[in-house]
């Protein structure tokens, strides 16, 4: 039981290296602070496989109790991690492919840091990078939804510094305003989510008294299914804004505006995944209801096509890996919404190990594009001299082309990652997409057809773009001059790809290692072994083959020339225009939300706020009232009234003091005689009255 | 021997010559005696009652009234002086500049 006991450290790991960097990053350089980020990760890492092996000897795991943190009446939510087969698998996946991303970044923000000449954000990346790891370690590792909603906020505003990692002004474009902008788009959608999420966990309070897992999941069978639906349904809003489904996809593709490893850590392998790990953990609550169940597989199909229609169209080449990235998550959540937990799982990981391996890989395409557009080592340099630099988008694939031969390294491992996405067999995609399609095969027709589709349209997608990147002739100047990426860039790269071409045994077909695994957490109800399909495998493989070919003939035969449409264009027509403009989408958001909101906002703002309440309210009745009493106050009470009562006795005063002046003659004889006549008439009274 | 009523009716008669003589003058020395005379209407019926009561309290209110006529006297005089440096007369009727 040891190694359970040393949990926490996977987060105090991270937050230490944070600490440092945030601290003194600035001080000891770029090797230092990369050093710092890198070491803390792999801390973490070493703990989580730590934690594996402990599970292997105690397979039911152990919740570890850290300190108490909420206690309010029989409200009690401690500090508490979860050790479970479940939690391993997410915190693996989390340091492990989040440590060959730390590596990977110390390259590449080598060169990015001088590209926008900022070498002080440098030490800020790795902060931020580390900030991450913790928060998704809180995320996976927490034992209570509480816990997992503060890792879940954790993440959302580590992926919103990141995506607006790069916010100040370009002087030569308003860049930075729009990675701001993209950053404020994805916090913002994410919140509509998170609002799902809290509803669902009031509503858990409400039903269970609790939100510590162990009080709530064995016993979801027993509340009433209303309940239960609410909460499903609830927390899939949740999964969409973080998981990026519809109809809360929108902040994906635009997040591609921070830096590559940020796309390949933060918005493809790990923290996208969050809300498939949020279905996953909660498998008895969803298990409970097929109603919610149906509904998160419908949507989890349908946004696997409808995201892969959109990435057919697309020319950038990272906004092609995240429409990806939408299009396979929908995967995943159609595979936990049949109640397929295991495959869902499974496809998770090899996602993490293809998809981060494409970001990265399309990194390091673009990091060699940028050095022979804009060379800043020195040799490199004088060969350029005196050359014009025109405005050049090395993320445009209709600027590339050809690049196998100038940076074969990245060529080949970019095509294993590719070949695992389009599910070709012996690499990991082929194994987790195949099993999830095998499972729909028996439980939703609806959702196999969706989804075989969606695997077409990725294997075509992916066929497109390999084609337009590698292949064929160069279709500008620095992809003629394009420069292979350092051993720290490639290193990771190939780490990556040996994962993809073995990430299949995890769970081999017959053997369900993987399944076995979970189901000593989920249960052996909830975690059954797929078995494997061979029609559908074939079918799936053949379709994907016919893509590739289709692919082939389209872009392969002949080479796109410089500033050519892309031949699909004449052939679907319309179509190919709507999937070039996202379907239109952020635009429908606008016209339906946005800008009404906007408009609302404006006449809340102009309308009640400045023409009533100021103007009317504030202007015209309190001032105008306000200076009708205070004139009131003035005129009649305080002239009329106050005045009135002094001057009147002063009047009155005057009046009797006239009055009695006529006394006062002056004549001492007068006075006298007035003595006198008082004397007689006292002594008078006293005589006569006795 | 005089029986006391004859005492008090001069007491009397003198009190009543001087508060006329207050009233009725307009010379300021005049008053001033007049005054006086009404003073000594006082201090004869005091010894005639003393002498009537055979006590001596009455003789020493006397004494105590001729000390304060002699005090009145003087600061009387001074003020009659002192009228008659500024109007340069002592007649009364002229001292009317306080009337209202």
């Amino acid at each position: 039981m040891g190694a359970f006991n040393l949990v926490p450290w996977i987060i105090f790991f991270p937050v230490i290296g944070l600490m440092l960097n945030a601290t003194i990053g600035r001080r000891i350089g770029e090797r230092g602070s990369a050093l710092i980020a890198i070491a803390a990760s792999s801390g973490a890492l070493v703990i989580s496989v730590l934690q594996y092996l402990s599970l292997g000897a105690h397979p039911d795991g152990a919740v570890i109790h850290l300190v108490d943190w909420i206690g309010i009446g029989t409200l009690n939510i401690p500090w508490a991690f979860r050790v479970d087969t479940l939690s391993v698998t997410m915190m693996l996946v989390v340091s492990g492919v989040g440590t060959l991303i730390h590596i990977y970044s110390a390259g590449y923000m080598h060169y990015d840091v001088r590209y926008k000449e900022d070498p002080g954000s440098y030490a800020r990346f790795f902060v931020y990078l580390n900030l991450f790891i913790a928060a998704m370690m809180i995320l996976v590792s927490g034992d209570s939804y509480l816990m997992l909603f503060v890792g879940w906020e954790g993440v959302g505003l580590c992926s919103y510094l990141l995506i607006g990692f790069w916010y100040q002004r370009n002087p030569d474009s308003n860049k930075g305003l729009l990675n701001s902008l993209a950053a404020k788009k994805a916090f913002v959608v994410n919140r509509i989510g998170d609002f799902g999420f809290l509803l669902a966990m009031f509503m858990i309070f409400w039903a269970f008294g609790s939100l510590n897992f162990a009080d709530i999941l064995p016993q979801a069978g027993t509340v009433a299914p209303w309940i239960i639906m609410f909460i499903t349904i609830a927390m899939l809003l949740g999964v969409t804004g973080k998981s990026a489904q519809l109809p809360l996809f929108v902040w994906l593709p635009d997040a591609m505006a921070g830096p590559t490893p940020v796309s390949a850590l933060i918005h493809a392998a790990t923290m996208v995944t969050a809300g498939v790990y949020l279905v996953a953990r909660s498998a008895p609550v969803f298990a409970a209801v097929p109603a919610a169940q149906s509904t998160v597989a419908l949507v989890g199909a349908v946004t696997a096509l409808f995201a892969a229609t959109i990435a057919v169209g697309q020319y950038d080449i990272k906004k092609v890996l995240a429409y990806s990235t939408i299009s396979q998550l929908g995967f995943m959540v159609a595979a936990v919404g049949m109640g397929t937990f295991v495959a869902g799982m499974f496809h998770l990981v090899t996602h993490a190990f293809f998809k981060a391996l494409l970001f990265l890989g399309s990194g390091s395409i673009i990091l060699a594009l940028e050095r022979a557009h804009h060379p800043i080592d020195g040799h490199e340099k004088k060969k350029h001299e005196g050359k014009d630099h025109g405005h050049f988008d090395p993320q445009d694939m209709r600027g590339m082309g050809g690049l196998r031969k100038q940076i074969p390294l990245t060529f080949w491992v970019y095509t294993i990652g590719a070949l695992g996405l389009a599910g070709i067999p012996p690499l990991a995609g082929f194994f987790s997409k195949d099993e999830i399609l095998a499972d729909a095969w028996i439980k939703n027709p609806l959702v196999f057809i969706l989804l075989i589709s969606a695997a077409f349209l990725t294997a075509f997608y992916v066929g497109r773009q390999l084609l337009l990147v590698f292949f064929g002739k160069p279709r500008s100047h620095p992809a003629e001059k394009a420069v292979e990426s350092p051993p720290v860039i490639t290193g990771p790269l190939i780490a990556l790809a040996a994962l993809v071409v073995t990430g299949g045994l995890i769970n081999f077909p017959g053997w369900h290692p993987f399944t076995n695994w979970l189901a000593q957490t989920l249960g052996p109800e909830l975690a059954e072994p797929t078995e494997f399909n061979f029609f559908v495998a074939l079918l799936a493989t053949g379709l994907a083959l016919a893509a590739f070919y289709l692919t082939w003939m389209i872009y392969g035969r002949e080479s796109l020339k410089e500033k050519q449409a892309d031949p699909l264009k004449q052939r679907l027509g319309r179509i190919f225009t709507g999937m070039e403009n996202k379907w239109w989408v952020d635009e429908f958001y606008a016209w339906l939300i946005v800008r009404p909101y906007k408009r609302f906002a404006a006449f809340l703002a102009d309308t009640i706020d400045w023409k009533f309440w100021h103007d009317w309210v504030h202007d015209s009745a309190i001032a105008n009232g306000f200076r009708a009493l205070a004139h009131f106050l003035a005129n009649p009470v305080d002239l009329g009234v106050i005045d009135g009562i002094a001057n009147g006795l002063a009047r009155s005063a005057t009046g009797l003091a006239r009055g009695l002046s006529f006394f006062q003659t002056g004549f001492v004889r007068n006075y006298a005689l007035v003595t006198f006549l008082g004397v007689v008439i006292m002594l008078g009274y006293l005589v006569f009255s006795s | 021997m005089v029986p006391v009523s004859y005492y008090f009716a001069l007491s009397a008669i003198l009190f009543a010559l001087g508060a006329m003589g207050v009233l009725i003058r307009r010379n300021a020395i005049i008053i001033f005696m007049s005054v006086e005379l009404m003073l000594n209407a006082a201090n004869l019926l005091f010894v005639a009652f003393a002498r009537m009561y055979a006590a001596l309290q009455g003789q020493i209110y006397v004494f105590f009234v001729i000390a304060v006529a002699a005090a009145e006297v003087a600061v009387g005089l001074a003020i009659i002086v002192a009228i008659f440096r500024t109007k340069k007369s002592i007649d009364i009727d002229e001292m009317s500049s306080l009337k209202g």
